[in-house]
């Protein structure tokens, strides 16, 4: 029978999924924000197993916060991207050194 | 039976296509495959009985982000072989710092013998008599109610946020000027004139 462990290591496997392309796709900032996207969505994957498995509706509703936060943070995240381009010609994100910090 | 069959096939489909997703080396190819592995955790979603936000998966991140993702990379002319350089000497120390990741939280999970969980007061316990949409809305619509609000000026500030970002005044274009144009009277714009025969216009 399918448990809970079963959806956490799913959730685990991506969630480390997404950490392994933030660190092998370090140049190219859209595989970047799409290992974010896998983050949240293993983050999401989480709180509804748990909110299945506890029997406590709360965890779907919070999986749909953590959703609109995915969304705002796709939207500003490529809408920087884009002036970025723009500016440089390039988005290559390691060699923004612009601001010496 | 069915239902163990149709978790190992999700669980499956989604691991292999969030690996192609940060592995393709054509951006389209991972925003596709970003794609799939968001219908497949809808899949599990459904599976586990959370119906609404499987459809939200559907509808918010394969109708909404990822088209907003395949849409950036299609825009942006951008030669993605030289972003792809030093792919291969950074995957030594990725892979070292996943796997290391990865034997924490499955052994975190292992380790994860609490028993049975005994809540002592359930925020928002199912009730078998409504449907998964109706007892989120009961829950988002009363207890939630801020928290959904400020969801939506979260939401607000992006599309703004997004809009004051990318928007640009164009030179070297003509555009209307409505007000203007609105000021314009017709007897500073014509004049009549009575005009003798066999002498050229005036202007």
């Amino acid at each position: 029978m399918i448990g809970l462990q079963h959806y956490m290591v799913v959730s685990a496997i991506l969630f480390v999924m997404g950490v392994l392309g933030i660190f092998i796709n370090r140049k190219n900032v859209i595989i970047i924000l799409m290992a974010i996207e896998l983050i949240l969505l293993s983050v999401n994957i989480n709180l509804v197993a748990f909110s299945a498995f506890l029997g406590d509706l709360v965890g779907q509703v919070f999986s749909m916060f953590v959703l609109t936060v995915a969304a705002g943070e796709a939207a500003i995240g490529l809408a920087i991207l884009v002036i970025y381009f723009r500016g440089r010609g390039t988005i290559a994100v390691d060699d923004i050194n612009q601001m010496k910090g | 039976m069915i239902h163990v069959i149709a978790f190992y096939l999700f669980a499956t489909l989604v691991v292999c296509s969030g690996a192609l997703t940060i592995l393709s080396r054509n951006p389209v190819h991972s925003v596709l495959w970003l794609i799939l592995a968001f219908f497949n955790a809808a899949g599990l979603m459904i599976l586990l009985g959370a119906e609404f936000i499987a459809m939200l998966l559907v509808i918010v991140y394969v109708g909404a982000v990822a088209v907003l993702f395949l849409f950036v990379v299609m825009m942006l002319d951008i030669d993605f072989a030289e972003l792809r350089a030093g792919f291969v000497s950074y995957l030594p120390f990725g892979l070292l710092i996943a796997l290391v990741l990865l034997a924490e939280i499955v052994l975190g999970i292992g380790l994860w013998s609490a028993g049975p969980i005994e809540l002592a007061q359930r925020a928002g316990p199912v009730n078998p008599e409504l449907s998964n949409i109706q007892a989120i809305g009961g829950l988002l619509y009363t207890r939630y109610i801020f928290l959904f609000e400020a969801a939506g000026i979260v939401l607000l500030v992006a599309m703004i946020g997004a809009i004051v970002l990318t928007h640009r005044a164009r030179g070297g274009v003509r555009p209307q000027n409505i007000a203007r144009q609105n000021q314009r009277r017709p007897q500073d714009a014509t004049r009549n004139i009575n005009q003798p025969v066999g002498q050229g216009v005036e202007l």
